[in-house]
């Protein structure tokens, strides 16, 4: 080891720091494409499940320009949000629910006592996608999310065009413990939601995730789903993000109005 | 030669890091759960390690003693972003996987050990054969745990069912204790009684 000097240490400090720092953002500016491009396929790869139209050889982007129409839904009003009104965070292309949800201007704090998804801060407007097939909606998928044990996991429900039945049921994003809460992404578990219905009769949200598993011979039996097994807190979180979304801070408003459109 | 050989070849038995160091246990813990994961895991501690342990060699003769730790550190720090880029580019189901742990790589001890005991005294060329080895050293008992966990917690290898689970019409009943951390305190435990019946380490005497 060679002599110690004032300037030495400092020369070696400074030159040393210099080197790693070009190294590391050269890394993360030339990289920077090839991770958001993963990121967006991902997330369209994700719709498309919930939607049921992957397998692992669809061409991820022609499926979804072809079969799936988003839009942007004011939340409180219900009512989709005019092409006019787009800009450049507000837009279907790159919709980033945390980057609108924390934005003074779109996104809102939730009070502490209606926040059960405990998620502090939603955004005003969501993306919601329509599945069309054969020139017809047949399903609208809606992103939800809300507090798991660790992590804020972030999903979609997708609902069949009645508006009530379950089509599909997945988290894109969640950092649960694997093999306990982590089974939220177990295929059976989610083929557990296909078919279930979200609302009674008279709209109000009436799915649950139960601690434990389902009786079939209930009369709830329609409106329930199995527990997971050694993650009572991520089940829970599951249930209050699943009803949060649905109700009337959610989606409720404008799943309302379409419902009154279909009648109508 | 030799010597060279010898000093890849230590730290792959011998003078494993796990579990004959034991050093950096705590990802081994984390992130054992699956074998691809485990995987990546195990190549991101390989190129850190090894590029590490060169390029802190290489400046070894200039870096002040007074704040070695701090440039360790620094090289440490950088070359983990980068491997995390990379994963980020190249694998991403899986850096969603691994989420912070590639991060942790940095307070992984066997980094600083090696870069210390070894890197701060030997040649490039020695001190890289020594980090590429370390570093297969702790993947070989990270894929071991981790091949382990996942067949006897989820009955899978890979993510291909081995063992027909229950709840899936066949007959394994997953056993969940592998799927938490202590089961890969077991294993290990296991793996380091092995190593020490087949090589026992010299008797301290006091």
């Amino acid at each position: 080891m060679s002599k110690e000097t004032k300037t030495k240490t400092v020369a070696v400090a400074l030159g040393v720091c210099l080197v790693c720092s070009v190294l590391v953002s050269s890394a993360a500016v030339s990289l920077k494409d090839k991770q958001e491009q993963n990121k967006q396929l991902d997330r369209l790869k994700n719709i498309l499940v919930v939607g049921g139209l992957y397998s692992p050889k669809t061409d991820i982007g022609k499926v979804f320009q072809e079969n799936i129409r988003p839009f942007i839904v004011d939340l409180e009003k219900g009512a989709v949000l005019p092409r006019e009104r787009f800009d450049a965070v507000l837009n279907t292309d790159d919709f980033d629910i945390k980057k609108i949800a924390s934005s003074p201007r779109y996104g809102m704090k939730i009070p502490a006592d209606e926040d059960i998804a405990g998620i502090k801060r939603r955004p005003r407007y969501m993306i919601v996608y329509q599945v069309i097939q054969n020139g017809a909606v047949e399903k609208i998928i809606l992103p939800v999310y809300g507090k798991g044990v660790w992590s804020t996991m972030y999903g979609f429900i997708a609902l069949n065009n009645d508006l009530t039945t379950v089509e599909g049921f997945s988290f894109y994003d969640h950092g649960e413990t694997p093999g306990l809460g982590g089974e939220v992404d177990n295929p059976r578990w989610k083929r557990s939601w296909v078919g279930k219905k979200v609302f009674d009769k008279g709209g109000n949200v009436v799915i649950e995730v139960l601690k434990g598993t389902v009786d079939p011979g209930s009369p709830k039996a329609a409106h329930q789903i199995d527990g997971l097994s050694g993650a009572s807190l991520t089940t829970r979180g599951v249930d209050k993000l699943v009803r949060y979304w649905l109700g009337d801070d959610g989606y409720g408003p404008y799943l309302a109005k379409l419902r009154q459109e279909g009648k109508g | 030669m030799n010597k060279l050989k010898k000093v890849f070849w230590e730290p792959v038995f011998n003078n494993n890091p796990i579990i004959g160091q034991i050093l950096g246990i705590c990802s081994a813990l984390a992130v054992t759960s699956k074998l691809e994961t485990s995987m990546v895991m195990s190549l991101a501690v390989i190129f850190v390690i090894a590029f590490s342990n060169l390029s802190i060699s290489l400046i070894r003769k200039h870096i002040p003693g007074s704040i070695r730790i701090l440039i360790e550190m620094t090289i440490i720090a950088s070359l983990v972003i980068i491997a995390d880029q990379l994963i980020k580019a190249f694998a991403y189901d899986v850096s969603k996987q691994l989420s912070v742990y590639v991060g942790l790589i940095i307070t992984n001890c066997i980094l600083m050990g090696r870069a210390e005991a070894f890197a701060l005294k030997e040649p490039p060329l020695k001190s890289f054969l020594d980090g590429i080895g370390n570093g297969i050293g702790y993947s070989l008992v990270l894929l071991i745990v981790g091949f382990t966990r996942e067949l006897l917690g989820s009955g899978k290898v890979l993510g291909y069912s081995i063992l027909r689970l229950e709840t899936e019409g066949g007959w394994y009943v997953p056993n969940g204790l592998f799927l938490l951390a202590p089961s890969a305190f077991v294993l290990i435990g296991v793996l380091i009684w092995l190593l020490r019946t087949w090589k026992p380490k010299p008797v301290q005497e006091d």
